[in-house]
């Protein structure tokens, strides 16, 4: 293919790439070294003002917090889970057909709807959760699930692993299918034991869409944001504020445009770090 | 033989398990929608309707002025516009390009890489300059609005499937077109999408789910039903001070059945598509 073939066929997509991402992009790294206020626009350069605003503010501490335990949390159950799933869809079981199945069904949910749905469960005066265990006799008295800000982060938590745990599970299970069948059968006549045979046969093959599904999960909860708005909107006390919400409450709520680009900055940053700390940590798995 | 057998009841009892899980909130969110009002807000909460009451489902299918059915109706006109919508002009931007890429292999797999890792960026970053860019263009409040909006995130996830899709397709039949002295154009027009069509049939669905999903940009960009989506009009719902759950609970399932049947149909190439690469591989 020669190159102004080439060139013609990219070109479409170039420009409306560079004009709905790289101009937005690079207009919001600019506001992140500004004072702009949402609405007039005109702000005045700052330099790092916004960003060592944002390291000594509480209230950025406590959204990072908040999105670290959210994102550690949810997709270390999610792989966990759907590693677990999985191994068991790929044993030689009756009706794992329809269990497979079934598993796209959470994935596929819209977000928004799952958000409500969990809300309305989680209802302190008539929710489906507090009567069950009520009815059960684990409680003696309905409980405010969100609205307690021991419990709030957690339940979202749980909503959002019911979820997307589901994915994990198709992955593995894709990965699964794909270990030669003898390798796993010579190893069982060399007398592996099934711990000995996970590690040496099947880990090393379902490692590296492992790695996949768990960078894409930590890029999604890093971004967090529907799910928590539509259960608590960040509170009680922000208690669930992640840094999707802050930013968002900081650029539109508060029209603090430029400091609200600098905080999406840094969650940005956020999701390189932890990308990173993955990739070392599987290279590091490869040497061993 | 016993522990063979203890292990495989164990595995029923965990698939059990899981199938309950995953069941118990839908099938609470169906009951909730067919249960009488007077059923959900009592204590002891009753599983089993006392009557079956399907007049929810009335309310939001029928167009009324000014009714719940009213709002809902033409939020699941504009998502279906808008999901059609940006995902035809997705498509049609990302086919081309996804061909270059798969074809130039290694000379362009940084542009792709970028492209791609454009998709670690939170919706949030492009949001205050897109709502500028649109209010500029008077675009805001309408469909165009988030067909443009959610193609940031749409354009580079379909490039990437239809490339990976394209590089399973032979070069050699192109080669044999370019010989015959076909143009570029015609090459990918007879000869690579006719080939291309059950991975341009997956990218469609998959482009259509995320646009179903959408709900940051849909609620910043619009205000009223002439661009309203599902997800603005059930986030509203869920936080209105009076709830009716069961006019709640039905309008969710209806916004997820369309969903959740391009699930189904995508379950077989999404799992299919993985293996037959591990096979080849």
């Amino acid at each position: 293919m020669d190159l102004r073939g080439r060139l013609l066929l990219l070109a479409p997509l170039l420009v409306v790439l560079i004009a709905v991402i790289g101009w937005p992009l690079l207009d919001t790294v600019w506001l992140s070294f500004t004072n702009a206020k949402l609405g007039t626009m005109s702000g005045d350069f700052v330099g790092f003002d916004n960003y060592l605003r944002a390291f000594s503010a509480p209230a950025f501490q406590k959204a990072l917090g908040v999105t670290a335990l959210f994102t550690i949390g949810t997709v270390g159950a999610e792989m966990l889970i759907g590693l677990g799933v999985g191994l068991l869809l790929d044993m030689d079981l009756w009706g794992r057909r329809f269990l497979r199945g079934l598993l796209i069904v959470p994935w596929a949910l819209p977000t928004v709807v799952n958000a409500m749905a969990w809300r309305v469960i989680y209802n302190p005066d008539f929710g489906a959760l507090d009567a069950l265990l009520h009815q059960l006799g684990f409680i003696d008295q309905y409980r405010s699930w969100l609205g307690d800000t021991n419990t709030a982060l957690i339940m979202i938590g749980l909503a959002d692993i019911w979820k997307t745990f589901s994915l994990v599970a198709l992955i593995t299970l894709a990965g699964l299918q794909s270990v030669p069948r003898d390798l796993r059968e010579a190893a069982e006549i060399d007398g592996a034991g099934p711990f000995a045979r996970f590690r040496s046969v099947t880990l090393p093959v379902i490692l590296p869409p492992l790695t996949i599904a768990c960078v894409l999960r930590t890029i999604e909860a890093v971004k967090v944001f529907d799910i928590i708005w539509v259960m608590t909107k960040g509170g009680p006390l922000d208690s669930t504020k992640s840094l999707s919400i802050l930013v968002y409450e900081q650029a539109f709520s508060f029209r603090h445009a430029g400091y609200g680009a600098s905080l999406a900055m840094l969650s940005v940053a956020l999701t390189v770090i932890l990308i990173g700390v993955y990739s070392r940590a599987v290279r590091m798995q490869g040497v061993n | 033989m016993g522990q063979i057998r203890i292990g495989r009841i164990l595995a029923y009892a965990a698939m059990v398990l899981v199938a309950v899980v995953i069941l118990a909130p839908l099938g609470w969110m169906i009951t909730m929608s067919i249960s009488p009002t007077k059923d959900l807000t009592s204590v002891p909460l009753p599983w089993i309707p006392s009557a079956l009451d399907f007049s929810r489902y009335q309310r939001l299918l029928t167009l009324a002025h000014n009714s719940d059915g009213e709002v809902f109706l033409y939020a699941l006109r504009n998502t279906c516009w808008v999901a059609l919508g940006t995902t035809l002009l997705a498509t049609l931007f990302a086919v081309p390009a996804a061909w270059v890429f798969s074809r130039a292999g290694r000379d362009l797999r940084w542009l792709l890489y970028l492209i791609v890792g454009t998709y670690m960026l939170p919706p949030l970053m492009f949001v205050v300059p897109l709502y500028r860019i649109l209010s500029s263009f008077d675009l805001l409040n309408s469909p165009w609005a988030l067909m443009v909006a959610d193609s940031t995130i749409v354009l580079p996830f379909t490039t990437w499937l239809l490339k990976s899709g394209m590089d399973n397709i032979p070069v050699d039949l192109e080669e044999a077109g370019a010989i015959d002295g076909g143009k570029l154009f015609r090459i990918l027009r007879d000869i690579t999408l006719p080939l291309a069509r059950p991975v341009l049939g997956t990218t469609l669905l998959f482009s259509a789910l995320i646009v179903w999903d959408e709900f940051l940009y849909a609620m910043l960009f619009t205000s009223d039903s002439r661009a309203q989506t599902l997800t603005v009009v059930i986030a509203n719902l869920a936080s209105g001070r009076v709830s009716d759950y069961g006019l709640l609970s039905a309008a969710g399932v209806i916004a997820a059945v369309p969903p959740v049947l391009v699930g189904l149909i995508l379950q077989r190439s999404i799992v299919s598509g993985l293996t037959s690469g591990g096979v080849k591989g």
